[in-house]
């Protein structure tokens, strides 16, 4: 029963960070500073979270580094949200062969 | 706007994040049978909660017993980039949209579907974000469940050939617009070099995951945007 309490502790919280803002916030902000701060966001929150913990998420780190690199390199080269994943499982399924 | 069209877009892009999210949530469910929760309940806290950062440390917080109260603070700041990207997605929603897509989008807003949904042009499209979703909150749940249920079951190769599939799909939002705009190439590289600072730096290195994450968010996102401010056209079309 306790564990329902909990999740239903997470699930409130993690719903009113989600909505709040998107139901508050119904006129565009006319900041410029605000609009720029908003835009940049995504990109540096996802950078963030990729490194270094991408290192840390496989057996050996040379393995996570290396579909770090490949996974650049695809996507700059145009591949989509599927194939840089796989690109980067393959490069980790064979490396770990070896390390 | 084609409702149809959006929401099979939707599923499109959706199936590879469910994909992903089935084999990370997998390890999820693994960490989550140590603490003592049923499938069940691993289902459907993530059902629920649909975050993975968040819920791993609410899984921490139920190994140490701890106060509700607890729960809701470590909650709020390990899911607090939600908001940010909850604020920046109320800016792109088109006026005329009804009330109600706003509080059904808000369910699912992850890293993933944060970032396909914005990164199409113009307003955003709930049905193209339901689409996402359709494949992604399965894909979790059930994840999560079977991780539960026969975690110890795969290789440990496998299990980390898999856990890389979402740094992946994050490489794969932020680089086609660090290539097409070099202020966000330059964004991403001292975002991977701060990054990794905090991480090492005796004390900011205690902070979680979640706390570093949100500090650097904020701090690299307002110096861009006060050295180099978006055009308005460009930052409302964007």
């Amino acid at each position: 029963m306790r564990i329902y309490l909990y999740i239903l502790v997470m699930a409130g919280v993690s719903y009113a960070i989600r909505a709040l803002p998107m139901t508050v916030l119904r006129k565009p902000i006319k900041s410029r500073f605000i609009q720029s701060f908003l835009y940049y966001v995504p990109y540096v929150t996802l950078a963030v979270m990729t490194f270094p913990a991408i290192l840390h998420a496989t057996q050996s780190q040379i393995s996570g580094a290396l579909a770090l690199i490949v996974g650049l390199a695809a996507a700059w080269l145009g591949a989509d949200l599927f194939k840089t994943a796989v690109v980067c499982c393959a490069v980790v399924f064979i490396l770990e062969f070896f390390v | 706007m084609d409702k149809k069209r959006d929401y099979l877009q939707g599923v499109r892009d959706g199936v590879p994040i469910g994909l992903g999210y089935f084999a990370v949530s997998f390890s999820l469910g693994i960490l989550a049978k140590n603490v003592g929760l049923t499938p069940i309940q691993a289902a459907v806290m993530s059902l629920l909660n649909n975050a993975s950062a968040g819920e791993y440390m609410g899984l921490t917080v139920m190994a140490a017993g701890a106060a509700f109260w607890e729960m809701a603070v470590a909650t709020l700041i390990t899911n607090a980039r939600y908001l940010l990207m909850s604020c920046a997605m109320s800016q792109r929603m088109d006026p005329a949209t009804p009330f109600r897509h706003r509080l059904i989008m808000a369910f699912d807003i992850t890293d993933e579907l944060f970032g396909i949904t914005i990164a199409r042009p113009g307003y955003l499209s709930p049905w193209y974000m339901y689409g996402g979703m359709t494949p992604a909150i399965p894909g979790w749940a059930v994840g999560t469940a079977l991780g539960t249920l026969a975690g110890s079951i795969l290789p440990l190769r496998v299990v980390s050939a898999f856990s890389v599939a979402l740094y992946g799909m994050f490489i794969a939002i932020f680089i086609p617009p660090a290539r097409k705009d070099k202020v966000i190439a330059v964004l991403v590289a001292l975002a991977f070099a701060a990054s990794w600072l905090f991480s090492r730096l005796p004390g900011v290195s205690a902070l979680s995951d979640g706390t570093r994450t949100i500090i650097l968010t904020v701090v690299l996102s307002a110096g861009a945007a006060i050295l180099f401010p978006r055009k308005e056209e460009e930052a409302a079309g964007a």
